[in-house]
């Protein structure tokens, strides 16, 4: 209980901080856009380890859904809001392009769940540069060269909102019925099946939910940016995504929170570097698959992150001496 | 009319007949013994049984209603609930809640309300919790249950398995080889864990097993299999004399 206030108040506490900070103006803007990109990143990866990690599927797309909720809620602050009103119908863009990556999501889910094996990895791959070609061949929406127009609507309290809202959010499912469902198809699928588990409709689920914040997450982008191009969500904004997940660590948001906030800021101090950022990353995942498998902080939870009840429950039992009687056999 | 009437299975892969023309009827309580030597074709019956394999031909009714088609979901939602060969536990969760899953299709609250702990979730979470702890002390598994499931050893793998199994308060037990890798005590206490489970939970049980010992202790009835066909049915002394059996299990000829 007691942690459940702290909670709270530190959540409040961080609203409060994340409003000041650029009111005041207490940090360079500089490092305001960094920290914006970091929650943005946040989201990202938190959201494709529902998929990856939790359900132990690939999918290589996440950039795709990041830009259909980056463009469709940039053409809902563009063109279709009131100019005036456009602040406060920020929100509503930001869950109407969630809402359309979800759709595409629900499009690429159906076919890539119909059989067991795997073909989501294929699909979600095709899915990428389908959508990077599409943009390219839209003219309404700038095709090649991009689209703006779009005022800085994202600000850090935004973001930190949306930080909060989605792994509130993920959490939820992860400590549910559906998230041990998401858990037991990554440990063995069949047994799953047989354990009354209507798994293809689990992974649609879980893979709509992933692709609606994959695209709120495009839509505060393009609101931070002002400008978005088709190259922008390719092939390696998606790896970059994987990226953060494998480095923080599977089925796991305290991972994904983690692995976000380190590759955002090494980016960041590597942007000096230039090319060398580009190799150097790469050969830290090398590194990192090498001597911690898992990532980070894998298949663990920070304790506020958990539910209560799960908590409590599920606290490994201090070394069971009195062990049951039965020794192991074969 | 029995509990379960499987009626003339034939299951083909390829080329190779692993199930031909297999029938076999429960009776509401019976534990029937499904015998045979490798290969016989058993677990493929569990597997067709469950919804893993649809067959190619013949008709499995649970209390008049066909199974055959039905997704192995929609078959463990009718009271089917089985154990496997090569234990296929969780292995990365923990012991709760590879009992808790098992109760996914009871749980009685929707995705959005999952997604917000809104509305039904709370109450049929404490439910199902409470099921499962209570499960879990019943079997004295309780201090286990925040342990991963890979952690336990062996012999409370394959127990816990059998918990998962009655965690959905099946009808219906199908136990494929639950002694298979124990030794004589172990067994022993296995057999023990089986009658009374049978008894506290109302169980209708079919096992497949190569320990004689189990099978012919706790048996009411044996079924023998051999390359996918019954060759005998009985009780377990008379199958222990049965030349066909003997036959199929030492490869001799029986009376020459
Ligand atoms: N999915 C499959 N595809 C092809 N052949 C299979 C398949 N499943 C089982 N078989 C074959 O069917 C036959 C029967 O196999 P099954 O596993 O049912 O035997 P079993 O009686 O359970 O044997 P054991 O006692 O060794 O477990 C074997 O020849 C096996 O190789
Ligand atoms: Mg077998």
């Amino acid at each position: 209980m007691k942690m459940r206030w702290m909670i709270g108040v530190l959540l409040l506490a961080g609203f409060a901080l994340s409003w000041a900070v650029p009111h005041f103006g207490w940090l360079d803007p500089y490092i305001l856009l960094v920290l914006m990109y970091l929650g943005i990143n946040i989201i990202l990866t938190a959201s494709l380890n529902l998929v990856n990690g939790y359900m132990g599927e690939f999918s290589v797309g996440h950039a795709g859904f990041m830009a259909v909720g980056a463009y469709v809620s940039s053409v809902l602050t563009v063109n279709l809001f009131p100019v005036t009103g456009a602040v406060f119908l920020f929100p509503v863009a930001v869950v109407g392009g969630g809402l359309a990556a979800s759709l595409a999501g629900l499009l690429v889910s159906i076919p890539s769940f119909r059989t067991r094996g795997d073909y989501l990895a294929i699909v979600t791959l095709a899915f990428g540069m389908i959508v990077k070609s599409a943009l390219e061949n839209i003219e309404s929406v700038g095709g090649p060269r991009g689209f703006m127009g779009m005022e800085q609507l994202t600000t850090l309290p935004w973001v930190y909102v949306w930080v909060v809202v989605t792994i509130w959010i993920l959490r939820n499912l992860v400590f549910s019925k559906y998230g041990r469902g998401m858990a037991a198809i990554r440990e063995d699928e069949v047994a799953c099946d047989l354990c009354g588990v209507h798994t293809r409709r689990v992974k649609i689920s879980a893979f709509v939910v992933s692709a609606f914040f994959a695209g709120v997450a495009g839509g505060l982008y393009a609101h931070v940016l002002q400008f978005i191009n088709p190259r922008m969500f390719d092939i390696l904004k998606s790896t970059e995504i994987l990226i953060m997940v494998y480095l923080g660590g599977m089925a796991s948001l305290g991972g994904s929170i983690l692995g976000a906030s380190i590759y955002t800021i090494a980016m960041e101090l590597l942007r000096e570097q230039g090319a060398w950022r580009m190799v150097l990353m790469p050969l830290l995942l090398i590194l990192l698959m090498l001597f911690r498998p898992r990532g980070l902080f894998g298949l663990r939870e920070f304790p506020w992150l958990v539910p209560l009840r799960d908590l409590v429950l599920l606290r490994p039992v201090k070394k069971q001496k009195e062990k049951t009687h039965v020794p192991a056999g074969s | 009319m029995s509990l379960l009437e499987v009626e003339h299975i034939t299951q083909h892969f390829g080329g190779l007949c692993a199930v031909s023309d297999f029938s076999l009827r429960l009776e509401p309580g019976e534990l029937v013994g499904l015998i045979g030597p490798n290969g016989a074709g058993k677990t493929t019956v569990f597997n067709i049984m469950t919804g893993v394999y649809r067959p190619t031909s013949g008709r499995i009714h649970l209390d008049g209603e066909d199974l055959v088609g039905l997704s192995p979901s929609a078959i463990h939602a009718r009271g089917l609930a089985r154990t496997f060969q090569n234990i296929r536990l969780f292995k990365k969760m923990t012991v709760l809640d590879n009992v808790r899953l098992a109760r996914y299709a009871r749980l009685g609250y929707n995705p959005l309300e999952a997604l917000f702990h809104v509305g039904r979730f709370r109450a049929e979470e404490l439910k199902i919790l409470e099921h499962a702890r209570s499960l879990l002390a019943l079997f004295h598994l309780e201090d286990a249950a925040g342990e991963r499931a890979e952690n336990l050893p062996y012999g409370l793998q394959r127990k816990l398995e059998i918990i998962r199994a009655l965690a959905s308060q099946p009808r219906i037990l199908l136990l494929d080889e639950p002694a298979a890798g124990m030794n004589p005590p172990e067994i022993e206490e296995l057999m023990a864990f089986i009658q009374r489970i049978r008894k506290e939970f109302a169980l209708t049980i079919l096992l497949i097993e190569h320990q004689m010992r189990l099978v012919m202790g706790i048996c009411d009835r044996l079924v023998v299999l051999d390359f996918g066909a019954t060759i005998a049915e009985g009780l377990p002394h008379e199958i222990q004399k049965h030349p066909q059996v003997l036959q199929a299990y030492l490869g001799v000829e029986v009376g020459e």
